[in-house]
């Protein structure tokens, strides 16, 4: 594979901790597709939601200051798994293309930006700069016989004029990429609605709601597993599932992947590397349907 | 929702100053309530956003900032997409937030201090340090962790730090933080 695969790489701060499977995965696949990734040094919080509810010019700084460091390593585009950094970096790197922000925004920053950096996600460049049948092709194990569903969550794709990637009503990013895996993708008719974002210490009844009804059709679509791409989407519809389960009434029993560890299966990878066992609804059934067709 | 004398209370100032602050044009809104329709957060909001839309332009100063609407919005930007007339509603949603915080309305004061600690946590470290962001968060309620049960799940996995991540830049981040609140208080 050529050179054109390689990107500065933002993990963002739940990377480091509540999401660290999704980190792992998406190193481990990117190494395996022969994608290089090189961490952005001494990267810092882009602020994430709390810091545009504040003021724009320091979210934008926030951000801004990880771009500079982008600038620093010669390097124009920089990519994260997680689209609320995404978003966060996108916003940054559109406003500061207007002077007045990005004047005001650099009189807060150690070291101005010049701007000219661009980000995307890692599920950007994986169905755009590799492409599927890159994957196809790399695929030793199947998902036959695995039924998903592909939840993208609010803010992946939306505002377009922003996010500029995929649609921002129907995304088929994720559905593609599992049909090219082999695994049976259900339409999920939710897969843009929001989980409760991160209301779940300040409000949980709002998660509770919100959340509930994501499982709810889940389950309605009888899928072994849902797989999603943002940290915030699978801690409340993983690490909630039981407290739903209570709140509404229910009986889920649901794993929520992060795509990238259903794609380093796949890939033949082992479940440690891909942080299996860092889930908590146990992926066993769903990891077990695996190629269950076939015998 | 209580009724509004709107010719009594109708502030132009606060009109042209959130139109001056988001880029927006308020007047453009019709009321077509696309926005409200996909709106997640309309089970839980005081005012529903196409609603928020109508009394801002309508300057109703005070109901608008008081609202408790504006801190339960998650910038789903769901609004931003459907709006047919390509009003970025979201956008207006965190800049009436802005406008709410300086004149010291927080009508959900948990969401407020949850905020307010996640960007302490990143003042002091650079970055989150989730751990910690929870025990100020703690702190600042007074309200005790209504997640205990998720403990037995979480811990096991080792995905909770104990210690932040210590970053180089901890300082410049401090100072963004410390310029920023110098140059607002001009
Ligand atoms: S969608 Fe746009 S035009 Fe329609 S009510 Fe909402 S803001 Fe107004
Ligand atoms: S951005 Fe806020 S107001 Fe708009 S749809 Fe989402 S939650 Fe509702």
């Amino acid at each position: 594979m050529s050179d054109s695969l390689k990107f500065a790489y933002y993990p963002g701060c739940s990377g480091t901790g509540t999401s660290m499977e999704y980190d792992m995965s998406t190193r481990a696949v990117c190494r395996e597709l022969g994608i290089t990734l090189t961490d952005i040094p001494d990267w810092s919080c882009c602020g994430s939601t709390p810091a545009h509810t504040v003021d724009h010019t320091l979210s934008c700084a926030l951000s801004a200051r990880n771009l500079q460091l982008v600038e620093n390593m010669k390097m124009d585009t920089a990519i994260t798994p997680c689209p609320s950094c995404l978003t966060n970096l996108k916003t940054a790197e559109r406003r500061m293309k207007d002077d007045d922000m990005r004047d005001k925004a650099n009189k807060l920053l150690d070291n101005p930006y010049k701007g000219g950096v661009t980000t995307k996600s890692v599920l950007q460049i994986l169905v755009e700069d590799l492409g599927l049948d890159a994957l196809k092709n790399k695929t030793v194990r199947p998902l036959k016989g695995l039924k998903v569903a592909a939840y993208y969550g609010c803010i992946m794709n939306r505002p377009p004029e922003v996010m500029n990637f995929d649609d921002p009503e129907h995304p088929m990013a994720m559905d593609n990429i599992m049909t090219a895996l082999g695994a049976t993708v259900l339409p999920f008719p939710l897969k843009v609605e929001c989980c409760g974002a991160s209301f779940g210490i300040p409000r949980k009844d709002v998660v509770m709601n919100l959340s509930g009804k994501l499982l709810d059709a889940a389950d309605d679509l009888g899928v072994d597993a849902l797989v999603t791409a943002c940290p915030l989407c699978q801690m409340n519809l993983d690490l909630r599932q039981s407290q739903i389960n209570s709140a509404t009434d229910a009986k889920h029993n649901i794993p929520i992947f992060y795509y990238t560890q259903l794609m380093g299966l796949a890939l033949g990878m082992n479940e440690k590397e891909l942080g299996m066992n860092k889930l908590c609804v146990s992926p066993r059934k769903a990891i077990n349907a695996i190629g269950s067709e076939n015998k | 929702m209580g009724i509004v004398n709107i010719t009594k209370s109708y502030d132009a100032d606060f009109v042209r100053q959130v139109e001056e602050e988001s880029g927006q044009d308020l007047a453009l809104c019709y009321q077509c309530g696309n926005c409200t329709a996909g709106c997640p957060y309309t089970f839980a909001y005081d005012y529903p956003v196409s609603k928020i839309m109508r009394l801002a332009q309508a300057g109703q100063k005070e109901t608008v900032l008081k609202s408790k609407s504006l801190w339960l919005c998650a910038t789903c930007e769901s609004c931003t997409t459907r709006c047919p007339n390509n009003i970025d509603v979201a956008h207006i949603m965190d800049v009436l937030r802005h406008m709410a915080r300086r004149e010291g309305y927080a009508p959900v004061p948990t969401v407020k201090k949850f905020w307010d600690s996640f960007l302490d946590s990143v003042e002091n470290n650079g970055r989150v340090f989730e751990v910690g962001l929870l025990a100020a968060y703690i702190a600042k309620t007074g309200r005790f962790w209504t997640d205990l049960d998720l403990g037995p799940k979480i811990l096991p996995t080792g995905k909770m730090h104990f210690k932040p991540h210590q970053i180089q830049g901890k300082e410049e981040i401090a100072k963004i933080f410390k310029r920023y609140k110098e140059g607002s208080r001009k």
